[in-house]
């Protein structure tokens, strides 16, 4: 199933408006995917140590973890995880949906705002759409 | 500028080099291209990206004098990925690995040099509510609870390294933290990272009193035992 970008895209446009930093448009054919710049960053800072540069889920620090980290570019693994599960695994943590206590809780670094501009970016790094 | 140069010069060469004259001067002319040795105005996120090496300006809430002086002479890395590690991991066929032609050698200082820096650097208290004093307990705890803790339950061991060679490389190494770090900055930095360093890459995790002392312990504990 293809997420519907276009369905989202007015409200990541206001909030990345509001926010002063800018939206990424990205895909071919008119397909509209997009994430707000800040997402990207929030990314590169708190997730890139663990899930990969490639987003593969191969970051500096997997080499030695019992629990290797999710693949986010894993098409069929990612989109079987529902929208809803993902903004409760980054705001509180693996523990919170069964999972991993290595997937850490990030909801005292990042309001709710920016773990919805996260989920969005994700469905765009694993080009699958979700569940539900 | 020049008169206080002068003054320097000729005091050093009065008195010879065990002399803290140059302290602030040293810090002033080769540290603050890369630390900030007085609190920023901004501590934005961008901040974190922009600048170029740890923030300094509570270094004296922070930091064991006599590592300071042994560190500034022989500096050794701590942060295994360097600062900020994003800038500083590759990809490769497996794991991301550290790019090693990002890292540059830190700036090494005499004996002179490095106790007149560090006796400045001791000078910067946090601003109040930073670190809480007397909130480590001391007391003695039981390195494998610990270590469970640290690896299993708490995860720490994902981004740190308590040995040598293993565990992450996001985080700086702490297997040497007993040495470098005040007790109670270790509390402190477990317990909030962003109210020390905000928007720093570590969660705050909302951990319990008896989690933060058992970490506590058990990070010093390492030091004398893994850090030599
Ligand atoms: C300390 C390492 C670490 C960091 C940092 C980290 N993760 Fe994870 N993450 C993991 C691990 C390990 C798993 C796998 C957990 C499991 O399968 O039990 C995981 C799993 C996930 C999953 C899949 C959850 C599921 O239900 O299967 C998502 C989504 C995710 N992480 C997003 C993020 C985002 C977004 C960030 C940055 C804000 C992030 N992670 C930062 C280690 C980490
Ligand atoms: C080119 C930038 C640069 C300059 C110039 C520089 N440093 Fe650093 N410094 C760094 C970086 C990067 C680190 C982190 C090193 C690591 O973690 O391995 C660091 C780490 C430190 C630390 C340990 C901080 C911590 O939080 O672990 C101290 C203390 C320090 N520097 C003092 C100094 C002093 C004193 C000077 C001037 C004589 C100086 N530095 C000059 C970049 C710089
Ligand atoms: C997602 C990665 C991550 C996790 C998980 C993590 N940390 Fe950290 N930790 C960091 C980073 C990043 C820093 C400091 C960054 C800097 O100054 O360059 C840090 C700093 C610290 C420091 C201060 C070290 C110093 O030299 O200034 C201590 C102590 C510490 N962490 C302990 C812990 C403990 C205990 C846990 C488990 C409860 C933990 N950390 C979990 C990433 C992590």
């Amino acid at each position: 199933m293809k997420t519907n970008f276009g369905q989202r895209l007015p409200l990541l446009l206001k909030s990345a408006l509001l926010l002063g930093s800018s939206l990424m448009l990205a895909g071919q054919a008119g397909a509209a995917e997009a994430y707000t710049e800040r997402a990207l960053r929030n990314y590169d800072t708190y997730c890139v140590q663990c899930h990969g540069i490639n987003r593969n889920g191969r970051g500096i620090n997997s080499r030695d973890m019992s629990v290797q980290p999710r693949d986010h570019s894993d098409a069929k693994g990612m989109g079987d995880i529902p929208n809803e599960e993902i903004f409760r695994v980054i705001k509180e943590g693996g523990l919170a949906v069964n999972k991993s206590v290595l997937m850490p809780a990030w909801g005292n670094v990042m309001n709710d705002e920016e773990i919805r501009e996260l989920v969005a970016y994700l469905r765009f790094v694993c080009k699958c759409g979700s569940t539900n | 500028m020049n008169l206080r140069l002068m003054a320097a010069l000729g005091a050093a060469l009065m008195a010879g080099p065990a002399l803290a004259a140059g302290g602030a001067e040293i810090l002033k002319s080769q540290c603050v291209s890369c630390h900030a040795v007085e609190k920023p105005a901004n501590t934005s996120f961008e901040r974190l990206w922009e600048r170029k090496g740890p923030d300094l300006y509570y270094a004296g809430s922070k930091f064991n004098k006599a590592w300071l002086e042994k560190w500034l002479q022989n500096p050794e890395r701590i942060r295994p990925a360097g600062e900020l590690y994003s800038r500083h991991v590759k990809g490769s066929d497996k794991e991301d690995v550290v790019d090693e032609s990002t890292m540059t050698p830190h700036v090494k200082l005499s004996k002179a040099d490095a106790e007149a820096v560090a006796a400045e650097l001791m000078k910067l208290a946090a601003p109040e509510g930073m670190v809480e004093k007397g909130a480590f307990k001391g007391e003695k705890v039981s390195m494998s609870m610990g270590a469970m803790f640290f690896n299993k339950l708490r995860g720490c061991a994902a981004c740190h390294s308590a040995k040598a060679g293993t565990g992450g490389a996001s985080g700086p190494e702490l297997y040497t933290a007993g040495e470098r770090l005040q007790s109670d900055y270790i509390y402190s930095y477990i317990k909030n990272p962003q109210k020390i360093d905000p928007h720093v890459w570590m969660p705050t995790l909302n951990l319990a009193e008896p989690d933060l002392q058992r970490l506590t312990g058990y990070i010093l504990q390492l030091s004398a035992s893994e850090g030599k």
